[in-house]
């Protein structure tokens, strides 16, 4: 039955890698996962809309999507401008900083949130002299902008990166040559050919950030309606016991991943197509 | 002739000035850049060890060599050591079946090895809860026969293996695709067995992409925060790992301890990236 499911190869192991891929990716992922949509289908549909709209839950998705997207968005102007410096300049120490642009992700993120929170508290290095200018940082909505920012830099400068470094240099010579400017070049021949792997950042670094909770639940101040995450509300319910109301919101969330995940996968394919032209 | 090369000159500085920027924009937006990076990385990796020492060796030793701390530490050594043999089993067979074969729906198995990096890490808990917790799915039959799962070893170990999951997986699978079966059916023909075959041939072909993966479950492992926040129900000294620890003298106004347990989970983050770069280095030769 495997010899007619798979092409013919004279490679031994197929059944037992695949099966067991199967089984363990069922045991992990798949049923677990299951369990959500079972425990949520327990409830009526009047009272997973009754959960999933409660005015606390919608202050928390306006906070979560606003600071995730604001996030995303920083992080796409100056991850390309981080990507072009790394890519098209020299200055002392750009292997150590190019090396260091992954912090984020090796980084736990309970230890970027409590310094993040030292940092930019009113009596922090950089939150002192910005309470100096009137702007709170931490215990804010910029706080979990600023936490949400840190935990999504790499993948814009990562995403980036590779095409810059692929371009071909001819293209940008022609466009001289036929008398356009460096900044029409840029906008011109450039940014489109880098637009598709930007987007691709800012969408990985957009979905990271709204299931983010370690680094933000320090320096957001967790106050109801104001500076609580989505996540957070999940944990805040299953803390209670309210198993019904966390894995309801949590079914909301879980939907947005996916289609952000879908999403991600379309425009991968979207670079990679207009790479290979 | 001298004329001619002059002139070509002219046109050869001419291109490379139109296909950069003049070094005073060069600076700005190298200063920019650091700028940014400045405040959102290198100010914050170099305060975790200033605040870790601040209060000087002798709290900074006591710190993170007191009997809870020490606990925290093993607990996390443990997990991480569970999940990352189990995900390293997982993905040498998910590469090996999805790299050397062709059968359909491989794509969409790709996606679904990839979805816990979807997952927000507290629904990463959640899902173990909802089937292990006290009033989960199969919680009253668990506490009938006394297995308890969820605040305990186990919960911790499924949630660390559930967010590490994709790593050693989705490094081999295109490094695999890649390298195609060409030598290992030289090697089969040449009557080797398969197991022989995978020893001398595939491994050493793939070593430095599955360095990478392990480098990178290692230190999500060590590291993850939420998920095992949700199931580990933080009894101190027994289900706390380093980050909950941290987590705990955070709350508790004692910085100087948690930023001194941060600073050992900072410094495993630098060794993490020395690592991979150097992997990089070495799989680029």
């Amino acid at each position: 039955m495997i010899t007619s499911f798979k092409h013919r190869s004279i490679l031994p192991g197929f059944g037992p890698t695949f099966g067991y891929t199967l089984f363990y990716l069922s045991l992990i992922v798949l049923i677990p996962l299951a369990g959500v949509f079972l425990k949520t289908s327990a409830l009526t549909l009047e009272q997973f809309w009754n959960t999933i709209t409660s005015p606390r839950v919608l202050a928390s998705y306006k906070l979560t999507f606003g600071a995730a997207f604001a996030g995303a968005l920083i992080n796409a102007v100056f991850g390309l401008l981080v990507a072009w410096v790394l890519v098209r300049y020299k200055f002392p120490g750009k292997k150590i900083v190019d090396a260091l642009v992954d912090l984020p992700f090796a980084l736990p993120t309970a230890v970027a949130g409590i310094t993040l929170t030292a940092l930019y508290a009113e009596n922090g290095w950089i939150g002192k002299p910005l309470a100096a200018i009137g702007v709170k940082a931490a215990f804010s909505p910029l706080g979990v902008v600023i936490a949400l920012t840190f935990i999504g830099l790499p993948f814009v400068v990562r995403a980036v990166q590779p095409v810059l470094e692929e371009l071909d240099p001819e293209i940008e010579e022609a466009a001289a040559s036929l008398g356009a400017t460096r900044i029409k070049t840029f906008r011109r021949v450039i940014f489109p050919a880098v637009f598709p792997s930007m987007l691709t950042g800012f969408a990985m670094a957009f979905a990271r950030a709204l299931g983010e909770y370690g680094s933000v639940v320090f320096i957001s101040g967790n106050m109801p309606m104001k500076t609580e995450i989505t996540a957070l509300l999940i944990m805040t319910k299953l803390e209670q016991y309210d198993y019904a109301g966390a894995t309801a919101i949590a079914m909301v969330m879980l939907v947005v991943s996916f289609v952000l995940l879908l999403t991600i996968n379309v425009l991968q394919w979207w670079t990679r197509r207009q790479h290979a032209v | 002739m001298n004329s001619l090369i002059a002139s070509k000159k002219t046109v050869a500085i001419n291109l490379v000035r139109a296909t950069t920027e003049p070094a005073t924009v060069r600076w700005l937006l190298i200063g920019a850049a650091l700028m940014f990076l400045g405040l959102f990385l290198f100010v914050p990796l170099a305060a975790v060890f200033f605040y870790a020492l601040q209060k000087g060796a002798a709290v900074y030793l006591a710190a993170i060599s007191e009997p809870e701390a020490f606990a925290a530490i093993k607990l996390t050594l443990l997990t991480t050591l569970i999940a990352m043999v189990l995900n390293l089993i997982f993905g040498l067979a998910a590469a090996w079946a999805i790299a050397k074969f062709e059968f359909p729906g491989k794509n969409f198995l790709t996606t679904l090895i990839d979805i816990p990096f979807a997952v927000s890490p507290v629904i990463s808990g959640l899902i173990f809860v909802i089937l292990f917790g006290a009033q989960g799915l199969l919680g009253p039959w668990l506490n009938e026969h006394d297995i308890k799962i969820i605040f305990a070893l186990p919960g911790i170990v499924l949630a660390t293996i559930f967010v590490t999951f994709p790593f050693v997986a989705r490094e081999l699978i295109p490094l695999m695709q890649s390298q195609g079966t060409e030598e290992e059916e030289a090697a089969l023909v040449l009557g080797a067995n398969g197991l022989q075959t995978f020893w001398r041939v595939t491994l050493p072909n793939i070593k430095w992409g599955l360095l990478y993966g392990l480098i990178l479950c290692n230190a999500r492992a060590m590291g993850e925060f939420g998920a095992v926040s949700v199931v580990s129900g933080h009894i101190r000294g027994l289900t706390n790992t380093m980050p909950l620890h941290v987590e705990i003298l955070y709350n508790e106004y004692n910085s100087a301890a948690a930023f001194a347990v941060a600073s050992l989970l900072a410094l495993l983050a630098l060794v993490t990236l020395a690592a991979k770069s150097f992997v990089e280095w070495k799989s680029r030769q």
